[in-house]
Formats: C-alpha cells, sequence, structure tokens
C-alpha cells in the first residue's frame, strides 16, 4: 500500500464513526431518489395510459413548440454540468469557486423554471389546463410534479449558498451538496424521460 | 476503472468527466431531436420536405423518416443519455464502492418496469375487451 493510502486508511480508521454516519446519510439519500424515481414512474405509467386520450382537445402536435423545448433541455443540461463544476471546486476546497458555480446552476435552473411556468401559463390561458383532457391532465401532473421538484431543488440550493458563506465548506455542508448534488442529477435524468416520451413522442402523431 | 473516493467515501468527477458526459448529452440530446423534426416536416407540407431536401443534399427518396425508426431513436437515445448522466454525473460504475447504489438502482429499473409495462399492458388489454361496447 503506497504511504498515501496508508495515512487515508489510518484517518478513515480514526474518523470510522464519523465517516460510517456520513456514508449512511448518502446512501439513505440515494434510497430516497430511488423512491422518488418510483413516484415518477407512476406518473409516466399514468401518462403512457392517457397519452392518446385527447377528448376532441389538442393533441401534443398542436401545443408543443420543440424549439422551446430545446431550449429548456439546454438549460437543464448546463444547470447539471455547472452543478458538477462546483463539486471539483467543493473538492478543492475552493469557497469562492463552489459559490459562483452554485450560482451559476441556481440561474439555468430558474430560467428552465420560468420557462416552465410560462408555457403552462399559455396553455391554461387558451382553455387547455390539466381539465381539458385526460392527456392534459396527465402531461400538467407529470411535467408539473418535475417542475415542484426542479423548484425545491431551487430553494435547497439557495439555502446551501447562504450556509456555504455562513459556515464555508465545513463536513456537514460538503454532505448536504453531495445530497442535492444527487438530487439535482437527478432531475436532469427524469427531464430526459420527460422530453422524449411527453414532447417527442408527442409530436410524432 | 479506477474509483476516486474523498468526501466522506463518495464518488467524484474530473473535468474531463464532466465536459464528456456534457458533449454526449448534447448529441444525445440533438439526435432525437433531429429526428422528429424531419419526421414532423416530411409528414406535413411538402415545400418543406423539398427545403431540407436542398439543403441537405438527399435524394427524393431519403427524405421522409420511417416513423418507427424515429420512435425507436427516441427510445434508444433517451435509455443512452440517461446511462451517460449515471456514469458521468453520478459516478456510477460496477466498483465495489458504487456495488450498492447500482443493486439498488437496478432493483428500483425492475419495479419501474413492472409499473409502466404492467399499467400499459392492462390498459391496452382492457381496451381490446372493451371495443365492443
Amino acid at each position: 500500500m503506497t504511504a498515501y493510502a496508508q495515512t487515508i486508511d489510518a484517518a478513515q480508521a480514526a474518523d470510522h464513526g464519523h465517516h460510517d454516519a456520513r456514508e449512511n446519510q448518502a446512501f439513505g439519500f440515494w434510497l430516497y431518489i430511488l423512491s422518488d424515481l418510483i413516484l415518477f414512474s407512476a406518473l409516466f405509467a399514468t401518462f403512457a395510459v392517457q397519452m392518446r386520450s385527447f377528448a376532441g382537445g389538442p393533441t401534443g402536435k398542436e401545443l408543443f413548440d420543440l424549439g422551446y423545448v430545446a431550449g429548456e433541455t439546454l438549460l437543464l443540461l448546463l444547470s447539471s454540468a455547472g452543478f458538477g463544476l462546483a463539486m471539483l471546486a467543493l473538492r478543492e476546497g475552493r469557497r469562492n469557486r463552489v459559490l459562483r458555480w452554485l450560482g451559476v446552476t441556481f440561474l439555468l435552473g430558474l430560467g428552465f423554471i420560468l420557462m416552465e411556468i410560462h408555457e403552462f401559463h399559455g396553455l391554461i390561458a387558451e382553455g387547455n389546463g390539466p381539465n381539458r383532457s385526460g392527456f392534459l391532465s396527465a402531461y400538467f401532473t407529470l411535467v408539473g410534479t418535475h417542475g415542484i421538484h426542479v423548484t425545491f431543488g431551487l430553494i435547497w440550493m439557495a439555502v446551501l449558498m447562504l450556509q456555504v458563506v455562513v459556515k464555508g465548506l465545513s463536513a456537514p455542508v460538503q454532505g448536504r451538496l453531495l445530497r442535492l448534488s444527487v438530487f439535482w442529477h437527478f432531475l436532469d435524468i427524469v427531464w430526459i424521460g420527460v422530453f422524449s416520451v411527453v414532447y417527442l413522442l408527442g409530436m410524432v402523431q | 476503472m479506477t474509483q476516486n473516493t474523498s468526501i466522506a467515501g463518495e464518488a467524484h468527477g474530473s473535468l474531463r468527466g464532466y465536459a464528456t458526459g456534457f458533449v454526449l448529452s448534447l448529441i444525445l440530446t440533438a439526435i432525437p431531436f433531429a429526428l422528429v423534426m424531419v419526421e414532423s416536416a416530411s409528414s406535413s407540407v411538402p415545400v418543406v420536405g423539398i427545403f431540407i431536401e436542398r439543403n441537405l443534399q438527399l435524394s427524393r427518396y431519403a427524405v421522409g423518416v420511417d416513423r418507427s425508426v424515429v420512435i425507436a431513436g427516441i427510445f434508444v437515445a433517451a435509455a443512452v443519455q440517461i446511462l451517460v448522466h449515471l456514469h458521468y454525473f453520478l459516478h456510477m460504475d460496477r466498483s465495489s464502492s458504487q456495488r450498492w447504489n447500482l443493486m439498488t438502482f437496478l432493483f428500483t429499473v425492475l419495479v419501474m418496469a413492472i409499473f409502466i409495462g404492467g399499467s400499459l399492458w392492462i390498459m391496452f388489454d382492457l381496451h381490446y375487451r372493451m371495443m365492443g361496447s
């Protein structure tokens, strides 16, 4: 074993109780995320069943703007990359850099939410709200639930940015940032499913 | 592959890893979008189809992607992009430190397949049986 590895080993052994707690927190959060995936799969299943139930109302092809969805997708993808860069800065212990990249991620995520609110508002204003048809009901529920998750992620992110400012990159703050990063990346994964099944498949009528 | 661990034994990435994941994701997003855009263009106004044809210099017979190809392409691209995210952003691999994460994730995928596949099967079957009345 190298001297470096031996040092890590010794540090981990000394830190054993603390180390285990942190790993449990990380894994526990992972299990929560998986349960959230199950929730989304129920919403996806419902959407799949309802995706052609137009009730004489508009179809996805008539409602969706692929360029707009591409914009939303790009914002969310960039925000995932941004969070990755924040985590790299975290590993290097560079506090201001962490804040900067979290800030970028936050703005990109906020942009995504604003675009989505605009989209929902437009649909409802034209009378194509969730009460119009089974298709639209399932659409608003699935996409809306994802949007609510992103919003909560943004609130969490803002709180953590404040904690970084006040407490610095302490061990608990690091653990929280790690858990938020898992949460944020999963939101992008769910969005891949959303834009593929809801928007793209919806256009192929 | 070598597993990097640091904060609380958590896996982490490198700048290269995030950049690679990002570029791959861009490509895997562009492909299904392009497929759908070409498909919708070719199935609607013929003028649009000719516009694409002239600019892409495709033969008249190549324009007009088959619907089933587009649908398959959407699903395959989505599946691959999800794998890209899992590996490059969530640092999931087959190493022993990721074992618990991987196994629990695979179980979740199984449950999701039952949820979604089962719902589609049941509702399709019900629709078929109800068609006479």
